[in-house]
């Protein structure tokens, strides 16, 4: 378990190291399917540093989700090497250094708000004290306080996600992967979640894998933008973002965002033309 | 921020009032009770000429041995003169609803309150009493439905973790369903007797032999209806087997539970009813095979009715039990 310096020190992580989070090295993964083997990712290279914000984008069948799973050790890359906190990520796993987040919010529907918060932090086996703490915590940085006692199905679909992202939060893993988190949402949620997601990123300082479908949620989001494209799934593209740190909504319309749109876009044009 | 949206119109998705259900259900009871009295004149008509014959009363043909011979149908068309007996006579084939009625209020109210054996005299239930018949065969329902809701829980539990047990149990409980019942109870009942076992035991055997198999059917669906993005999840938690069955696949199972122990109590009572049978020591099974041998077909009703009763009052009872789990666990508004 962790020290409470730790747990007091958590909003303040170091930032500075240059050392990856996440290295993959030549990752390859196919799967055997009864059409024969699927190449699912071939010789993807990816250094993601810490603090970083990562979106992957492509079309589907690209292997971005794969990848993210194989961060999360949901699949085994067949070839290849993949390193998270510079542990293999089955160790990385056991040693909570992700939290997960999917296109569903996936809240359990006998649970209240706050007792779905609770989940991972019960079954790490937190202090009944830390995790009413913890849960407090998390809502009030998701904007969801006052919901605790509520059931899922009385919240809408934006407050359900919200309360997902708390729920990979209530746990100090310094990676947040998330699974086209807002893809089921209408873009006007998905605008306000956005803005949301960045202010959270850089209250915590996390480092985010972000997976999208969505070229202007990935320009908006990320430092850095990696396009990928299908049969095999491989990196075609990995674009570091100059915007500044501070993003309104409106910056969206400024030259800077279009031309990396732009490049963005002709990134996933170039992979489809191969 | 997004507002909650409101719980009133999920709770006002329920249908009719009341009072508007009555009515169809009335209806319905009526049209039964029509039938019924119209069926009971064919079906008698033999007992009620034989019986009008001796009263002098001209039937035809003249002949009992004819009439034997002739369609029960064209009996009725030939006598309509002579069936003024047919809802009243003393051993019919088919009673008359009233008839049943009278029986059934004879054999619980009358007999418990101006019998010699009943409560108020004799201070126990009388012996002869539906009441003690139906608390006999509840008890063994009881038991049964216990034993095989757990044991049905457990094996389902055992199914969904091993794939041994997933291969290997699954097509015994299939199979032990195909027997038919009635082959069955009387074997289990001869040998636990020859093991010393008698009583409310092998009642309840049969009851949880007929009640298990409902709930591994439920349960291991339900512990199975966690989809992958819920186990994922749990993955991502590192959580441990006990804990995904504790905090997703038995939560998870519930609403597929409380359908499966709906059949399986009503199954259980079927079971303590046919576990009776064989063995003359009380119960409703026992009433009905007594009401059998002696031609008391009112009597057999009146059992009937009772059996009928009580699976309804259980079914609403799991039922109730439920909703009020249902409402506690947020998952019903």
């Amino acid at each position: 378990m962790l020290s409470d310096e730790e747990i007091t020190n958590w909003p303040e992580a170091e930032t500075a190291t240059a050392a990856p989070v996440i290295r993959a090295d030549h990752l390859d993964l196919t799967f055997q399917t009864n059409d024969g083997p699927v190449h699912a990712l071939k010789d993807v290279s990816l250094d993601i540093a810490k603090g970083s914000f990562v979106s992957f984008i492509g079309p589907s069948g690209c292997g971005k989700t794969t990848f993210l799973r194989c961060i999360a050790a949901l699949e085994h890359p067949t070839g290849g090497s993949l390193t998270v906190n510079g542990m293999t990520p089955d160790e990385a796993r056991r040693a909570r250094a992700y939290g997960y987040v999917f296109q569903a919010a996936g809240l359990y529907p006998w649970r209240t708000i706050g007792r779905n918060i609770a989940l991972p932090l019960e079954i790490m086996g937190y202090s009944r004290a830390e995790q009413a703490e913890r849960v407090a915590r998390v809502l009030e940085l998701v904007e969801l306080s006052g919901f605790e006692k509520k059931f899922p199905w009385q919240l809408s679909g934006g407050m359900q996600q919200r309360a997902s992202i708390a729920r990979a939060l209530a746990f100090d893993a310094d990676i947040l992967l998330m699974d086209e988190p807002f893809g089921a949402l209408d873009e006007i949620v998905r605008d306000r979640l956005n803005e949301e997601l960045l202010k959270l990123w850089d209250k915590t300082e996390k480092t985010i894998g972000f997976v999208t479908h969505s070229i202007p949620e990935a320009v908006y989001l990320s430092t850095h933008i990696v396009v990928m494209s299908p049969r095999p799934g491989r990196i075609t593209d990995v674009i570091e973002s100059p915007l500044p740190k501070e993003r309104p909504l409106d910056i969206r319309d400024t030259p800077e965002f279009i031309e990396i749109a732009h490049r963005v876009r002709e990134g996933l044009r170039a992979g489809y033309e191969e | 921020m997004a507002e909650a949206s409101d719980p009133g119109t999920r709770a006002s998705a329920g249908g009719w009032p009341r009072w508007l259900r009555l009515p169809p259900v009335l209806g319905m009871v009526l049209a039964l009770m029509a039938i019924w009295y119209v069926a009971v004149v064919p079906m008698n008509v033999k007992e009620v000429l034989t019986a009008a014959e001796r009263a002098g009363v001209e039937v035809s043909p003249p002949s009992a041995v004819d009439r034997r011979d002739m369609g029960n149908w064209a009996l009725v068309f030939r006598n309509t003169h002579a069936l003024g007996n047919s809802w009243s006579s003393d051993r019919p084939k088919l009673p008359a609803p009233h008839q049943v009625l009278v029986e059934l209020y004879d054999s619980t109210i009358d007999e418990e309150l101006n019998g010699r054996r009943g409560i108020v005299r004799s201070g126990t239930l009388s012996n002869r009493s539906l009441v003690y018949h139906a608390l006999v065969t509840l008890n063994a329902t009881f038991l049964g439905f216990l034993i095989g809701a757990l044991l049905g829980a457990g094996l389902a539990v055992g199914i969904v973790h091993s794939r041994v047990m997933d291969m290997s149990v699954m097509p015994w409980a299939i199979v032990s369903q195909t027997i038919p019942i009635v082959a069955l109870a009387p074997m289990i009942i001869v040998v636990l007797y020859s093991i010393g076992v008698q009583g409310l035991i092998p009642k309840a055997v049969i009851s949880a032999y007929l009640s298990f198999f409902p709930v591994v059917v439920g349960m291991v669906k339900g512990l199975r209806s966690p989809d992958a993005m819920q186990m994922d999840l749990m993955r991502t938690y590192s959580a441990s087997t006990a804990s995904v069955l504790t905090k997703l696949r038995l939560p998870s199972s519930i609403p597929y539970l409380f359908a499966s122990l709906k059949i399986a109590i009503a199954a259980s009572l079927v079971g303590a009813i046919v576990g009776e049978l064989p063995v003359q020591k009380g119960g409703l099974g026992a009433r009905m095979l007594a009401g059998s041998y002696y031609g008391q077909t009112a009597q057999i009703w009146a059992a009937l009715l009772v059996a009928a009763t009580l699976a309804a009052l259980l079914v609403y009872a799991i039922a109730a039990l439920e909703r009020r789990t249902l409402r506690r666990m947020g998952m019903m508004p």
